[in-house]
C-alpha cells in the first residue's frame, strides 16, 4: 500500500540515486544503464569505502559475514496483526524499501517533491548521504512461530534459551517476534533505515525495544586492526572472518541437512545486552584486568605470548579468566560469529553510565554455539564486571536471491 | 578526494534526470505563475505581484530584516488562509495556499506582533481550482458538524462555570471533562483561530515567556488544576469561570466562517491523532484531572467525522487506504471501549489508572491509525 513504485526507477529528484552504484546487482544501475559496472572501490587507507553499498541480493543476508560497519541500529518488532496475508505483504514491502535504501535510495517515492500536503514517502534524513555500507538484516523470533499456523515450522534449533547464571533479563529489552539488524558507517543511514521501515509497519508490527550501537567491538577482517570494547581490549581477534568459507560452513551457515529446509543459508542470531559495570571496572588494576581478559590490554597478545595473533596457551590462564572459558577449545570446538557493538544509553539514575555491549552472535545452531560457550562463562571472572539485561534469539532466514524474491519466502510460501 | 564518477554513473544520472522532468513538467511550467516573493524587513513588506492566477499561490518568503517575522495571507476581513511564524532574519520560507479568485491581504509582522504591514493582492479567476462537488459537499458537510459541536458546547459549558460560579467543588469537577468534548472534536477548527486557543486551552507550561501564570493563565486547564491540585475554589475561579465563557461564545460565533479545504479536512483528522500521540497517550493534557481519555475519544470522534465524510472520494482514490483506515479506526475505538463501562457514556478510566503496558498498547494503536491516517489528504486530491 505504502511503496508501490518501481523499484527500478526513481521519479523524485535525489542524490542519492546518482550514489547507488558501488555494488554488484544494484537495481537502478542495470536499469538506467543497461548493465552498470560493478565497482568494489577502496579509500586510499585501504579500507571499505564509506559510500559504497553492499549489495543486497545473495544466497546468504548481508550483515552476517560483512565486513563490520561502524554502527548499529538493532530493532526488535511484535506482531500486531494477525492476518497472514498481511504480514507477508509487510515482509514484501520491507523488502522493497531495504533493497532501496541499501542501496542508497529513498524509500517509495522519496523525501520530496510530492504533494504539498501530504507527508513524503521517505522520511528524508539520509538524503545526499552516501549508501555507508547499509546492511539490513531481518530475524524471526520464537514467538513468531506461535501465530499464523507456523509452529510446525519452527526450527528444533530455535530453542528457547535456558536462563544462564547472573542473567539480569529485562523484559522489556527482550524477546521479539521478528528483528531488523541496521549497520552501517553513518548512524543516520542505519537510524533512517529502521525509522522507515517502522513507519511502513504500523498497524502490523509495534518496536519492542531497540538498540543503538557504536565502535564495533569484533571484526570480520582481520587484516583490519581488532577494535576494542569499553573495558578497552581488543575484542574478536579470533573471531570468523568473512572470508573463511570453510569456517563459515562449518559454524555460521545452517546446511540442507540440518533443516528445516527453509533456514538452509540461514543462521541463527544471539543478541545480549550485556550491562559494564565500567566505574567499577576503571577502579580495577592493570593486572587484575589482563588476568581476568587473559590477554594484556595493550598488544592483545594471550598470556605468556608476544604477539596478539599468537596462538594462546589456555593453562596459562588463570583458570576463570575470560579467553580460556571463552575460547573454542574450552568448548569442545563451539564457535561463533561475533558482530557485536559499544553501547551507552545516557545514565542509570544512580550516576552510572548505562553502557556495555551489545552482543551479536551468528552461529549454525545455538546449541552448539552460544548456549554451551554462555554455560561455561558461569565462572568467569569477568562476571564480576558485566551483567546480562536483554536477551534475543532469532532464525535468520536465507537471503533474497533477486528482484522478485522477499524477505522471508522461504517460511510463507507453501513450496519451500 | 575521490575517484571521478565512472561513466555508468553519469549514464545513471541523466536518466534520473529525465525520470524527474517527466514527472515534475506539469506544476513546472506554471512556475512563474503562483510564486509571489516576499521581501519582508523590520519596516517593508514588498511582493513581487500584486495580482496572480487563483488556485495553488506560493509565497517565498525572504526576512531580510533584524526581527523574526512571521507571515500572513488574509481575507479581507482578517481571516487566516494561510500563515508562517517565526521567520528568523535572513533565512527563507515557502508558504503555501490554495485561494480563490478575490482579493486577499499579505501581512509581514515584524517582531510578530501587531496587525502586521500589509499589501492588498489579487487572485485573479481564470484557473480555478475544479473540485469534486462531492468534496464541497463534504467541506460543508464538516462546517456543519464544527458549528454544532459548538452549539452543543455551550450549555455544557455553562453547566461547569456555574458550578465554579456556584463553589461547588463536585459538580464542577463533574462537568469539566464534558465541558471540553465539542472542543476537543474540532480541535484544528478551533485553532485556525490563533487566538482562541491560548486562552481556552492552554497548559500552564504552555505560556509564553513573559506571561504570567498568576494573570496571564486562562481556561479549562487553570480551573482544572484549581479544582484538582489546590481543590478550591476562589473569587479569581470564578472570573475565569465567565471568561471562559466569553472566550467559548467567540469561538461559537467565529467557527462557522473558518476556512475548510478537503485537505485541510483530511490533515486536521491526522492533527487530532497528532493531539492523542503527544498530549494524551503521555496523560500531559489533563495532568490533575486524568480525564485523558475522555477527550482522547473525541479527538478520535472529530478525526473520524472528518475522515468519514471523505471516504467516498478517497476509496475511489486508494481503496487500500480506505480498508485500512475503517479496520484502525474500529480497532482503536474497540480499545478505548475497554476503557468505559458502558459504551453510551463518557465516563473513562481516570488516566494515571492506565499502566505502562496499556499505555503502549494505546500508543500503539494511535501509530497504527494515524500513519495511513497522513495519506489521506493525497488520497483525496488525486
Amino acid at each position: 500500500m505504502t511503496d508501490t513504485s518501481n523499484d527500478n526507477h526513481t521519479p523524485s529528484p535525489s542524490r542519492r540515486s546518482l550514489l547507488g552504484w558501488g555494488g554488484a546487482g544494484l537495481a537502478l544501475g542495470a536499469a538506467a544503464a543497461g548493465g552498470a559496472v560493478a565497482m568494489a572501490r577502496t579509500d586510499e587507507d585501504g579500507g571499505p569505502d564509506a559510500g559504497t553499498a553492499i549489495a543486497f541480493h545473495g544466497s546468504h543476508q548481508a550483515g552476517i559475514t560483512t565486513p563490520v560497519q561502524d554502527r548499529l541500529h538493532f530493532a526488535a518488532f511484535d506482531v500486531t496483526t494477525d492476518d497472514r496475508a498481511e504480514f507477508v505483504q509487510l515482509l514484501k514491502d520491507w523488502t522493497r524499501a531495504a533493497r532501496r535504501m541499501t542501496a542508497g535510495q529513498p524509500v517509495g517515492k522519496g523525501g520530496y517533491g510530492g504533494l504539498p500536503e501530504a507527508p513524503p514517502d521517505d522520511t528524508g534524513e539520509a538524503l545526499d548521504l552516501k549508501p555507508s555500507r547499509l546492511t539490513l538484516t531481518i530475524g524471526f523470533g520464537p514467538s513468531l512461530f506461535g501465530k499464523f499456523g507456523l509452529a510446525e515450522r519452527r526450527p528444533a534449533a530455535l530453542v528457547d534459551l535456558p536462563k544462564f547464571a547472573g542473567d539480569n533479563l529485562d523484559e522489556n529489552r527482550s524477546g521479539g517476534d521478528l528483528c531488523v539488524q541496521a549497520c552501517a558507517d553513518d548512524p543516520q543511514v542505519a537510524v533512517h533505515a529502521i525509522r522507515n521501515l517502522a513507519r511502513i509497519g504500523f498497524g502490523k508490527v509495534v518496536i519492542r525495544w531497540s538498540q543503538l550501537g557504536f565502535g564495533k567491538t569484533s571484526s570480520t577482517t582481520p587484516e583490519a586492526q581488532t577494535p576494542r570494547n569499553l573495558m578497552g581490549f581488543k575484542d574478536g581477534t579470533r573471531n570468523i572472518a568473512g572470508t573463511e568459507t570453510d569456517r563459515l560452513k562449518k559454524f555460521v551457515w545452517v546446511d540442507e541437512k540440518d533443516g528445516p529446509a527453509w533456514m538452509t543459508n540461514g543462521s541463527y542470531l544471539v543478541a545480549r545486552r550485556i550491562r559494564m559495570h565500567i566505574e567499577t571496572w576503571d577502579r580495577t588494576s592493570l593486572q587484575e584486568q589482563e588476568d581476568i581478559f587473559g590477554r594484556d590490554k595493550g598488544e592483545g597478545a594471550p598470556v605468556g605470548k608476544a604477539k596478539e595473533r599468537d596462538e594462546p596457551f589456555l593453562k596459562a590462564m588463570k583458570p576463570d579468566a575470560h579467553v580460556r572459558l571463552a575460547h573454542p577449545d574450552a568448548n569442545h570446538g563451539a564457535t561463533i560469529l561475533r558482530r557485536g557493538y559499544s553501547f551507552t544509553d545516557g545514565t542509570d539514575g544512580l550516576g552510572r553510565l548505562d553502557a556495555g555491549l551489545f552482543f551479536l552472535a551468528y552461529q549454525r545452531d545455538v546449541r552448539k554455539g552460544f548456549i554451551p560457550i554462555q554455560r561455561n562463562l558461569a565462572t568467569d571472572a569477568l562476571n564480576e564486571y558485566i551483567q546480562h539485561v536483554g536477551s534475543a534469539l532469532f532464525a535468520i532466514p536465507p537471503g533474497v536471491r533477486d528482484k522478485d524474491d522477499w524477505w522471508g519466502r522461504t517460511l510463507f510460501s507453501e513450496e519451500a | 578526494m575521490r575517484p571521478a564518477r565512472p561513466v555508468s554513473a553519469a549514464i545513471a544520472a541523466a536518466a534520473a534526470l529525465t525520470a524527474v522532468t517527466g514527472c515534475t513538467e506539469k506544476s513546472s511550467a506554471q512556475e512563474g505563475d503562483h510564486v509571489v516573493h516576499v521581501t519582508a524587513t523590520d519596516d517593508k513588506c514588498e511582493v513581487s505581484k500584486k495580482e496572480f492566477p487563483a488556485g495553488h499561490v506560493e509565497l517565498a518568503v525572504e526576512n531580510k530584516g533584524s526581527k523574526v517575522t512571521e507571515v500572513y495571507v488574509l481575507f479581507p476581513d482578517d481571516r487566516v488562509v494561510t500563515e508562517r511564524e517565526n521567520i528568523g532574519p535572513g533565512t527563507k520560507q515557502r508558504v503555501t495556499a490554495e485561494v480563490k479568485a478575490g482579493d486577499y491581504q499579505i501581512a509581514c509582522k515584524p517582531g510578530m506582533k501587531g496587525d502586521g504591514i500589509r499589501q492588498t493582492v489579487k487572485a485573479t479567476g481564470g484557473r480555478t481550482i475544479q473540485r469534486d462537488p462531492r468534496l464541497d459537499k463534504a467541506v460543508a458537510a464538516y462546517r456543519a458538524y464544527a458549528q454544532a459541536q459548538a452549539d452543543e458546547t455551550l450549555p455544557k459549558a455553562e453547566t461547569f462555570a456555574q458550578a465554579v460560579k456556584d463553589g461547588d467543588l463536585e459538580a464542577a469537577k463533574k462537568a469539566y471533562a464534558p465541558s471540553r468534548i465539542g472542543w476537543e472534536r474540532t480541535e484544528p477548527v478551533a485553532e485556525s483561530f490563533g487566538d482562541i486557543d491560548p486562552k481556552v486551552d492552554v497548559r500552564e507550561d504552555g505560556l509564553e515567556a513573559g506571561q504570567d501564570p498568576a494573570t496571564d493563565w486562562t481556561g479549562w486547564h487553570r480551573l482544572e488544576k484549581a479544582l484538582w491540585q489546590d481543590k478550591k475554589i476562589g473569587d479569581r475561579e470564578k472570573e475565569l469561570a465567565d471568561r471562559l465563557i466569553s472566550d467559548l461564545k467567540d469561538w461559537q460565533n467565529r467557527v462557522g466562517k473558518a476556512e475548510i479545504t478537503p485537505t485541510s479536512m483530511a490533515n486536521g483528522a491526522k492533527e487530532l491523532l497528532d493531539e492523542v500521540a503527544t498530549g494524551k497517550v503521555t496523560g500531559e493534557e489533563e495532568r490533575y484531572s486524568h480525564t485523558d481519555l475522555v477527550d482522547f475519544k473525541a479527538n478520535v470522534e472529530g478525526a473520524q467525522k472528518s475522515y468519514e465524510l471523505l471516504r467516498p472520494v478517497a476509496q475511489e482514490n486508494d481503496k487500500a487506504l480506505t480498508t485500512e483506515l475503517d479496520r484502525q479506526f474500529a480497532a482503536l475505538n474497540t480499545l478505548l471501549d475497554k476503557y468505559r463501562p458502558d459504551t453510551t457514556s463518557y465516563d473513562f478510566t481516570s488516566y494515571d489508572k492506565v499502566g505502562k503496558a496499556d499505555r503502549k498498547e494505546l500508543s500503539d494503536a494511535v501509530n497504527a491509525l494515524a500513519e495511513p491516517l497522513s495519506k489521506l489528504a493525497a488520497a483525496v486530491v488525486k
